[in-house]
């Protein structure tokens, strides 16, 4: 396996220019004979298989849900980052890639994290002319508000809904292809395999969820926007069906993982209130804005948060970060929070959480004001909890969120597979090791709308025709039957155990051992117990029902098992880094303050795993050469 | 707490459904009600038998994914609020609820109290967007919109698509749904260049999927969870009107 970050020469501020300037082109007529291969319909996808179906290319896309409309980008809340400098805020381009590069603590590829921030106000310009309905001033001006770990104001935000209606738009565009024929659109499809062709992707291997019927498709190239793994965690903010699958199949047939255990646990989730929890609930990181984050001085205090005075509340964000505040990154917000919930200063039932408090906000601004910024995430609040948080704070705490690790890909979002490209939270790409809020919409829409369309092209124009044929069928055919055959496997497993419960085993495993906090011996607990869980799995998995009609335990099987190898290869990765960034805190290194201490003599590379049969991944290393910003010490004091 | 469950039953589109009794006294009034499906599933697993086949992802009411009646309830007894987003919480200890999938002709039953709703999709495809190619877009400020004017369009484009408009509608009309997708496309001004063409083709999408007539009853906005209001219809008739007779 071979990295090379195919990074185009020249300044940072024209690299990206350059190589649309140099691509090479399919003159239109021609388009047509290529056909693209797209896995999943949220944001990143939807937003490429439009653009590429509108440059005149046959398109076929692939998703597990019901309809395209449904994928996670539907949940992301507050909102989406560019840098328009509406504000006068001093916002820039330079800004808004020094935050990013920075909030990553230096472990993102320079010239992605630009080519984000240089493409990002074309972003809003698309989804407003999509009808996508942002906030809006009084004058008819578009609105912004602010994030963690950045001082200007740069996001965009429709209340507390942005992913859904920035999904609405990818939606409808793809709809739109669908009804003009230039997309094929399969919906309950799983991907199970990659096809690969003399070192090049020629397609995937599928399963149609409502019959069991399992095929392979051709392609000149397949796009992989398939979302991130978060749920491998279980207790997440993600949604139930969010899984790893795709990745992990590319995976075993040739693409590099690339810091697998770079995984965000965002500040300000639900907290977990009993054993039968299925999830955690996001509450917007927006709240940040004009929520404070507090607990009491005292340890222990059990007396209700209205009672507690003033003066014995610790608001800890603002004591630590002054300059920050409550708009401290996501990594340092959700460590300062557990550093707290494990000293004894937690509350609520469990003790495992924090107050996020708005009384200061209403008593300026009152209740209309708050209520239209965010008056649904108080509303979804109250129905999950039962409390009013207008009249309490709410109650909050760490929980898995982000995968920023996922499938190696260089500057043209192409993965160490010939023809594989991955799009947007499916691949490791512009947020290093830890992400900013409201960098992950714009990601995941930039790469469709406005990379891929290019890189896809490029490598199209120049990649020599697939052979068709017999060969190839028969290549399907085989990978078809073999999936089929697993699926037997599992079913006919005389076991005990059902897939959701060794997710919810692997999960506890990770949350403990390989969450917020990393140690070695721990690490070193962790890779035994998930070999144990892996082989108590293939010995007593339990799957109900039978293949052929709609199975959900069959689907469930699949990913958990997936879920248990790549598992694995997060507490290898978290292991084999020797040093704490940006999400990855390793016990062992930090500062004297308790700050994630980064070494950037041995670690400044990103860590690439190759698959080279079970539990023996390879690393390979992608250097990170810093020309344009020299590393430095984050921080937000 | 516990609950009886009559949980309707069918293995496929073709097959004749039934509702069937499950009881247990081991639910916990914080789960959800795909907790309390998540829960009971793993007993029917365990004891050989096939699970309970719903319907749910986000679990945080916004994906639109989940949703079937509870005791003639379309997603909840609580107003405005998905399946998902229902709490135990909301019943009595020693309730019997009756679950089952919503009925709409346009929405076959696939299985249990999963459905199929590709119909709102086919409506949407007819003509629910903005033609707009990626990369000509102009400046996003170079065109205002007032604050009223956006807040409105946002309120009609809150629409989840999870169908229960359609699903307590006496008449099964899908008027609600596809209103929504017109009002907030045509309160936009980048939306108002192809308002006519749009109405025309989707009211005639709706009709095609076998949605019935809207005759204003409004059971549709009191069980929308997103508080979509009957407006978003008669914009749509309004729409109509101007589109046909000019």
């Amino acid at each position: 396996m071979k990295l090379d970050s195919k990074i185009p020469p020249g300044e940072l501020s024209q690299k990206w220019t350059a190589f649309k300037a140099q691509a090479a082109l399919i003159n239109p007529a021609n388009r047509s004979k290529h056909k693209i291969i797209v896995v999943g319909t949220g944001l990143a996808g939807s937003s490429s298989a439009a653009s590429l179906a509108e440059l005149g290319f046959q398109v076929e896309v692939f998703t597990f849900h019901d309809s395209a409309r449904r994928a996670h980008s539907v949940a992301a809340q507050g909102g989406v980052n560019a840098a328009k400098d509406y504000k006068n805020d001093g916002d820039s381009v330079w800004r808004m890639f020094h935050d990013t590069l920075k909030g990553g603590d230096f472990r993102a590829r320079e010239a992605n994290v630009y080519r984000l921030a240089e493409c990002s106000a074309a972003l809003i310009d698309q989804a407003v002319a999509q009808g996508v309905p942002f906030a809006r001033e009084y004058g008819g001006y578009l609105s912004n508000r602010s994030f963690g770990g950045v001082q200007v104001s740069r996001t965009f935000y429709a209340r507390g809904q942005t992913g859904q209606q920035l999904l609405q738009g990818a939606y409808q565009a793809l709809m739109r292809q669908v009804h003009l024929g230039k997309i094929k659109l399969h919906t309950r499809h799983e991907m199970l395999d990659l096809m690969v062709s003399d070192g090049r992707a020629s397609g995937v291997v599928c399963r149609n969820l409502d019959t069991g019927h399992i095929q392979s498709y051709e392609a000149d190239a397949v796009l992989l926007a398939s979302g991130g793994y978060g749920k491998i965690y279980y207790l997440s903010t993600l949604a139930m069906n969010c899984n790893a699958t795709a990745i992990w199949r590319a995976h075993k047939r040739g693409a590099g993982f690339a810091a697998p255990s770079w995984t965000q646990f965002h500040p300000t989730s639900l907290p977990q209130l009993g054993s039968h929890q299925s999830k955690l609930t996001l509450m917007s990181e927006s709240l940040r804005n004009d929520g404070r984050i507090w607990v009491p001085k005292q340890k222990g205090d059990a007396r209700p948060p209205n009672a507690i005075p003033e003066e014995e509340r610790d608001y800890y964000l603002e004591r630590r970060y002054p300059s920050f505040g409550n708009l401290a990154p996501r990594d340092i917000a959700s460590r300062a929070a557990l550093e707290r919930i494990e000293k004894g200063f937690g509350v609520g039932p469990l003790k495992n959480a924090v107050y996020l408090d708005f009384k200061t906000a209403l008593a300026k601004e009152g209740q209309e004001t708050i209520a239209q910024r965010y008056g649904n995430l108080f509303r979804m609040y109250e129905k999950i909890t039962g409390f009013n948080a207008y009249q309490e704070p709410m109650l909050i705490a760490p929980a898995a969120h982000f995968s920023m690790g996922g499938l190696w890909v260089d500057y043209q979002l192409m993965s160490t597979v010939n023809g594989l490209f991955v799009l947007g939270e499916a691949n490791f790409s512009d947020h290093g090791a830890n992400r900013l809020g409201a960098n992950s919409l714009l990601q995941a829409c930039v790469d469709g709308y406005f990379i891929a369309p290019h890189t896809v092209m490029d490598f199209l124009a120049k990649a020599k025709p697939l052979p068709s044929g017999p060969d190839r069928g028969k290549q399907g055919a085989e990978l078809a039957q073999a999936q089929k055959s697993q699926l037997e496997k599992w079913l006919q497993n005389q076991g005990s155990t059902t897939p959701e419960e060794y997710h919810q085993a692997l999960g506890k495993i990770l949350y403990e051992k390989c969450g917020l906090r990393r140690e070695r011996q721990n690490l070193l607990a962790a890779r035994e117990e998930i070999k144990q869980l892996q082989k108590d799995f293939d010995q007593n998995i339990l799957v109900a029902g039978a293949d052929g009609p709609i199975n959900f335990e069959l689907e469930k099987a699949g990913r958990v098992a997936d879920y248990l190898e790549l598992g694995a290869l997060i507490v290898e990765d978290a292991l084999q880094r020797e040093e704490s960034c940006g999400a990855h805190f390793r016990e062992e290194h930090q500062t004297s303050e308790g700050e994630a201490q980064r070494n950037d003599a041995e670690f400044q590379y990103v860590s690439v795993w190759e698959y080279t049969g079970k539990h023996n991944p390879k690393l390979h290393q992608e250097a990170l050469v810093f020309e344009a910003l020299k590393p430095t010490q984050r921080s937000y004091k | 707490m516990k609950l009886t469950l009559k949980i309707w039953r069918q293995a496929s589109t073709q097959a004749q459904g039934k509702f069937e009794t499950y009881v247990r006294d081991d639910f916990d009034a914080a789960m959800s009600v795909p907790e309390m499906l998540d829960h009971l599933n793993r007993f029917l697993i365990k004891s050989g038998e096939d699970p309970i086949a719903f319907e749910s992802d986000c679990r945080e009411g916004i994906c639109g994914q989940c949703g079937f009646t509870i005791n003639g309830h379309i997603h909840s007894s609580d107003a405005g609020t998905t399946t998902c987003q229902t709490h135990l919480r909301s019943f009595k200890d020693g309730e019997t609820l009756w679950l089952e999938p919503f009925r709409v002709g346009a929405f076959p039953v696939k299985k249990d109290l999963m459905i199929d709703r590709s119909a709102l999709d086919r409506i949407i495809q007819s003509g629910g967007y903005i033609s707009v190619d990626t990369g000509p877009a102009v400046e996003a400020n170079s065109q205002l919109i007032s604050h009223e004017t956006a807040e409105s369009a946002f309120d009609s484009a809150a629409c989840i698509g999870c169908g229960a408009c359609a699903a307590v509608c006496p008449n099964a009309s899908a008027s609600l749904f596809t209103g929504a997708k017109i009002s907030h496309l045509a309160k936009l001004p980048q939306g108002q260049v192809e308002a006519p063409k749009r109405v025309l083709s989707m009211v005639q999408a709706m009709d095609a999927e076998g949605f019935g007539a809207c005759s204003l009853v409004g059971a549709c906005e009191a069980v929308c969870p997103q508080g979509i209001s009957l407006a978003n219809i008669a914009q749509m008739n309004e729409e109509f009107r101007k589109a046909w007779w000019g």
